[in-house]
């Protein structure tokens, strides 16, 4: 099958909240590196209440993503609220409409993630931050597709691309952020919002492929 | 450390019911406990100013709410931008109906959260404009203004919008006056000892003992060089050799000069730094038509000072002699 039910697939947002929760000491660890150590902290805070707010309800992913969103934005505070608040809240509006999500929903959730982010940050590839693991993992994803790929192997490949973006963080200086102040002392370690991003794109892409 | 505080992780917290009880004559809060409004705010007719940051640099930002100032503030943890729903809540709360200015500084979280709020209001049909401010001129070089951080000069930004909101001015109005109040101001900063965010409890930059940082940022953010530590005479020399040929400030000029300590230095080494920075201005043909003296805009207990001057045209002369009447601020 080359679609899912948009119905059927708020348990992605189910999988990313348990994601975020699981990975939140590590996440915590690499952003102490370089960082003020509290990324795992505020991402489980801010996914914890979504969790708490979902809590009994029935809904689709579009409505998932778009509660995901709201959480980051109304309760996190410093960038990474902004930034993940944006992309769910993005990828929530690409398939509001759609009844079935199909490759080329797909693709419009994940394109306006990038587009959105980049509409409120001035961060490029290479700055080591998220948008090293999300582009690189878009344009895969874009790319298979236009190949005629299907949906499952476009996911994969978006999910291998999503990996070796952030894999890439560790050679780079940072240009963004906390860390931009410490120049060549940040090379050498994982940049902590390329690494949540990671989890958070393989996580829906691996939830994604399940419903297929 | 020996800080005073209650739980290092909720010094905001007991900070803001402090103030709101100390300033009940001029601040309440509102159903969002990030977001302290003016008590008359919204006023009617009257443009909305907001602003906002990150705790720690008292007494901005809700030192600045009261009379012919801001209407609302949102509230971040130390160092950290408040949320996109706090500043959409501070715009809601000091909007009535004639457009709010959301008057804040260049830094990337809140260059994101106060997009994402402006996406909001724009929604429930609140007219929201922006002035970034960029007066710190040792952040990025004079090509590269966009990158450059805001810091004490935004009490001057918010001084000027305030004063032209509260004379009737249209929106756009109050966004051009408070956009050249920035553009004609220059700041820069002197760190002689570092800060520690109460819950980190370690600074997270270092100053060797004896020795300055030249342009270090609100945040400890780095800054041109280090030297060894030298005279408030030499320390003001230094600062105006950065701020005045950056605008510049000329001869003949008339200028507002703000002296901020930056927490932990003495108010009385602040004068002896100001009586330097005078003198130099007349030596130079420059009036200084104002001048402000103290703890306006601080970074925890780091040691050190910013120095800001703002050129005067009549326009902004109007604005900056009005009153007002605020925790940080009072001029009648």
């Amino acid at each position: 099958m080359e679609s899912f039910k948009n119905a059927d697939a708020g348990v992605i947002v189910d999988q990313l909240i348990h994601t975020i929760q699981e990975q939140r000491d590590y996440l915590s660890e690499i952003d102490g590196k370089i960082g003020d150590g509290d990324h795992g902290i505020n991402m489980n805070k801010g996914f914890t209440m979504c969790e708490e707010k979902l809590k009994g309800k029935t809904y689709d992913l579009s409505e998932g993503l778009s509660i995901l969103g709201e959480t980051l934005l109304d309760d996190i505070g410093g960038s990474m609220g902004p930034l993940y608040g944006m992309l769910f809240d993005e990828m929530s509006m690409a398939c509001e409409d759609a009844e079935d999500v199909d490759a080329d929903v797909f693709g419009e959730m994940i394109t306006g993630a990038v587009e959105g982010i980049q509409e409120i940050s001035p961060a490029q590839v290479g700055d080591k931050s998220l948008l090293d693991t999300l582009v690189p993992a878009k344009e895969a994803f874009v790319a298979a597709k236009e190949e005629g790929k299907d949906f499952a192997q476009c996911l994969d490949a978006m999910n291998e691309a999503a990996e070796k973006g952030w894999q890439s963080t560790k050679d780079l200086v940072a240009k963004i952020g906390r860390a931009s102040r410490l120049g060549e002392r940040s090379r050498g370690v994982l940049d902590a919002g390329a690494t949540s991003c990671y989890f958070i794109i393989t996580t829906i892409g691996n939830g994604a492929k399940g419903l297929l | 450390m020996n800080r005073i505080v209650n739980d290092p992780n909720f010094v905001v917290e007991d900070m803001l019911k402090g103030f709101v009880k100390n300033h009940k004559d001029l601040v309440e809060k509102t159903e969002n406990d990030r977001v302290l409004k003016y008590k008359k705010a919204p006023m009617e007719g009257k443009v909305g100013i907001v602003t906002g940051g990150g705790s720690g640099h008292k007494p901005a930002f809700i030192g600045y709410i009261g009379e012919n100032l801001c209407d609302a503030v949102a509230v971040g943890e130390i160092f950290s931008s408040p949320t996109a729903k706090a500043f959409l809540d501070a715009i809601k709360a000091a909007d009535s109906g004639k457009g709010v200015a959301c008057l804040y500084g260049n830094y990337a979280g809140d260059n994101m959260n106060v997009k994402m709020a402006m996406r909001k209001a724009k929604k429930l049909g609140i007219e929201v404009k922006t002035v970034v401010a960029n007066d710190d001129c040792a952040s990025a070089p004079k090509n590269e203004l966009d990158k450059r951080r805001g810091v004490a000069g935004e009490v001057l930004m918010w001084k000027v919008g305030g004063a032209k909101a509260a004379m009737g001015a249209s929106l756009d109005e109050v966004i051009a006056a408070a956009q050249k109040a920035i553009d004609h101001t220059r700041s820069v900063g002197i760190g002689t000892a570092p800060c520690t965010i109460p819950a980190v409890g370690h600074p997270n930059f270092q100053i060797e003992d004896g020795t300055m940082e030249v342009g270090i940022g609100h945040h400890g953010e780095p800054g041109i060089n280090v030297q060894p530590l030298k005279t408030a005479k030499e320390i003001a020399d230094e600062m105006l050799d950065l701020i005045l040929p950056d605008l510049p400030f000329e001869s003949g000029d008339e200028v507002v000069v703000l002296l901020s300590g930056l927490g932990a230095t003495p108010v009385m080494e602040q004068y002896i730094v100001y009586d330097r920075v005078e003198e130099v201005m007349e030596e130079k043909g420059i009036k200084v038509y104002r001048s402000y003296v103290g703890n306006y805009f601080t970074s925890l207990e780091m040691m050190g000072v910013t120095l800001t001057v703002m050129k005067l045209d009549d326009e902004l002369k109007e604005c900056i002699d009005m009153p007002v009447n605020s925790a940080g601020l009072k001029q009648f």
